[in-house]
């Protein structure tokens, strides 16, 4: 018997899931039936959209181990994370101007500081090591009179490294700094208790977790420390006067419902998926001479994969992977021409940043769909490495290193 | 990314990939880029009687680098060195219909040839010295 694999497969749910059925049903009727308005106090359709968005915002709480009062429902975790960094640097402008972050965060981190740093406010950027990793050492010696906020990211959207946000969250609480993590790539994936991590602010996503998108929220502590923020929208006064707008109920039932499968089956998830992805690892590894692991083998999350295959571009990989749907660090993905800048922060040269690969499993994907990556990665990476002159002088014993390359 | 056709057609059936001996006389070798900037080419060209005879390519980088290589050394076989060294990375933009951010890899394809030319002629003008 064969079993028909249905093409291209998807080994990026780093980017987004598929919703997942369940959820899907959930929602249905917040469209048609209960399609109220969750701040329309005057009548039973508002009633009952506010009713599913309460219930939502317990589901959502209880998977990280907050209060629903501390949740805030946005658009997304960028809003999320604009909220939390430019909130929070706003309403303590008269208290101190200094941030704390790292090189490899995503770009609504970095380019939430980068715009406070050019409207005053100094911004430091700590640096990772080959693992991508920063420790909270790192950030105790960051820590100055004036700094308001710490952000680190919980785990890496590229290589799914793990940072040691309990450590840091003790050090923060010590030296009464706040303390942001952007956990969107961690959400749902592993075990995350805002209690006891000391966590202050903490950004998530729906959409990561096979819920829909274009919802996401904001973890805000209320007690010990109480964070408080300056509002970035305006208007009603929705979400505690966080984040004015109507909410998107259908979407937040879905976020409810997809946080309670997330939490109930996180064990067997955990075990599932890590198991899938080490048997890729060490197929590709073990079969493909001269692959390298970005990132760490341990403190990293059960899905992601992140290889690069030497002396081949990663854009001609990728050409040769029609089949299968996946991230390059490659340069020619990106409208700019840099390779990728979290590779690049772990200290990896641009040749194997170019040639890397993120490959991220999910909960549907299946084995019999790695063996076919497996074996169509195989088959082009020999092809492409006996097109390849670097790998020709790699043959010839020539050290690549040695030779005066002719920038362009 | 979307590639063109004749892109995608290069890249799975590539033309002439290859090398030749680098210390014949009668072969000029080309090696243009960097690995740094994900594009390394190496074209290789053999000369009888100012004529090329033969082309062989290698190329690190994308599908665009690697179909901009490959055409030249089809284009490149049979003509006089004096003409190969005319190709313009202009006439490679058109023939594949490289979009703007692709360019460079048609510069490089140029750049290719005429280094290839210029190892060639170097290695006759050291031969003809004595």
């Amino acid at each position: 018997m064969t079993t028909t694999i249905k093409t291209p497969i998807y080994l990026d749910y780093a980017a987004t899931c598929p919703v997942d059925p369940v959820v899907v049903d959930k929602m249905i009727p917040y469209f048609t039936e209960t399609y109220g308005n969750a701040a329309s106090r005057t009548h039973p359709y508002g009633w009952a959209a506010e009713e599913a968005v309460e219930n939502a915002r317990v589901e959502v709480a209880k998977l990280i181990g907050a209060e629903p009062k501390e949740i805030s429902f946005t658009s997304g975790a960028t809003e999320s994370d604009n909220l939390a960094i430019k909130g929070v640097a706003e309403y303590l402008r008269d208290k101190g101007k200094h941030i704390i972050t790292v090189a490899t965060e995503h770009k609504a981190v970095l380019d939430s500081c980068k715009y406070l740093e050019l409207r005053g406010h100094d911004v430091t950027l700590l640096s990772v090591d080959n693992d991508g990793l920063v420790s909270a050492q790192q950030v105790a010696d960051a820590i100055r009179e004036d700094t308001v906020l710490v952000s680190v990211m919980f785990a890496n959207n590229e290589t799914g490294a793990i940072q040691p946000i309990a450590d840091i969250g003790a050090l923060c609480h010590d030296r009464k700094v706040l303390f942001h993590t952007d956990a969107v790539q961690a959400f749902g994936k592993i075990p995350i208790d805002v209690q006891a991590m000391n966590i202050d602010l903490m950004s998530i996503s729906d959409h990561k977790v096979y819920g829909p998108k274009g919802v996401g929220a904001l973890f805000v502590r209320r007690r010990r420390p109480r964070v408080r923020l300056t509002p970035q929208i305006h208007g009603g006064g929705h979400e505690r006067g966080n984040r004015s707008g109507t909410l998107n109920v259908p979407a937040i039932v879905g976020f409810g419902e997809a946080s309670r499968i997330a939490r109930e089956g996180m064990t067997a998830e955990i075990a599932k998926t890590k198991e899938l992805r080490d048997y890729l690892r060490d197929r590709l590894m073990g079969e493909i001479s001269h692959v390298v692991l970005n990132g760490p083998r341990e403190h990293m999350l059960p899905g992601h994969l992140n290889l690069s295959f030497e002396y081949i571009e990663g854009e001609s990989l990728l050409m040769a992977l029609k089949d299968i749907a996946l991230s390059s660090g490659s340069a020619c993905t990106s409208a700019s021409l840099e390779p990728s800048y979290v590779l690049r922060a772990m200290g990896l040269n641009d040749e194997l940043a170019h040639s890397s690969l993120r490959m991220t499993i999910g909960r549907f994907t299946k084995r019999e769909e790695l063996d076919y990556v497996v074996e169509l990665l195989k088959k082009h990476v020999e092809r492409l490495r006996e097109m390849s002159p670097l790998w020709e002088m790699v043959q010839e014993g020539i050290d690549l290193n040695s030779i005066q390359w002719s920038a362009h | 990314m979307a590639y063109s056709d004749k892109v995608i057609e290069h890249y799975e059936n590539p033309r002439n990939v290859g090398s030749m001996d680098k210390s014949d006389d009668d072969v000029g070798t080309g090696i243009v880029g960097a690995p740094a900037c994900g594009d390394v080419m190496k074209l290789q060209i053999k000369v009888e009687d100012g004529v090329i005879t033969d082309a062989k390519f290698k190329t690190y980088g994308c599908g665009s680098a690697i179909a901009s290589s490959s055409l030249v050394t089809e284009w490149v076989k049979g003509m006089k060195i004096e003409d190969a060294a005319e190709i313009q990375n202009s006439q490679i933009v058109e023939e594949l219909s490289l979009p703007p951010v692709k360019i460079h890899c048609s510069v490089l394809a140029e750049d290719a040839i005429k280094a290839a030319i210029k190892d060639y002629q170097s290695k006759q003008g050291a031969g003809s010295d004595s």
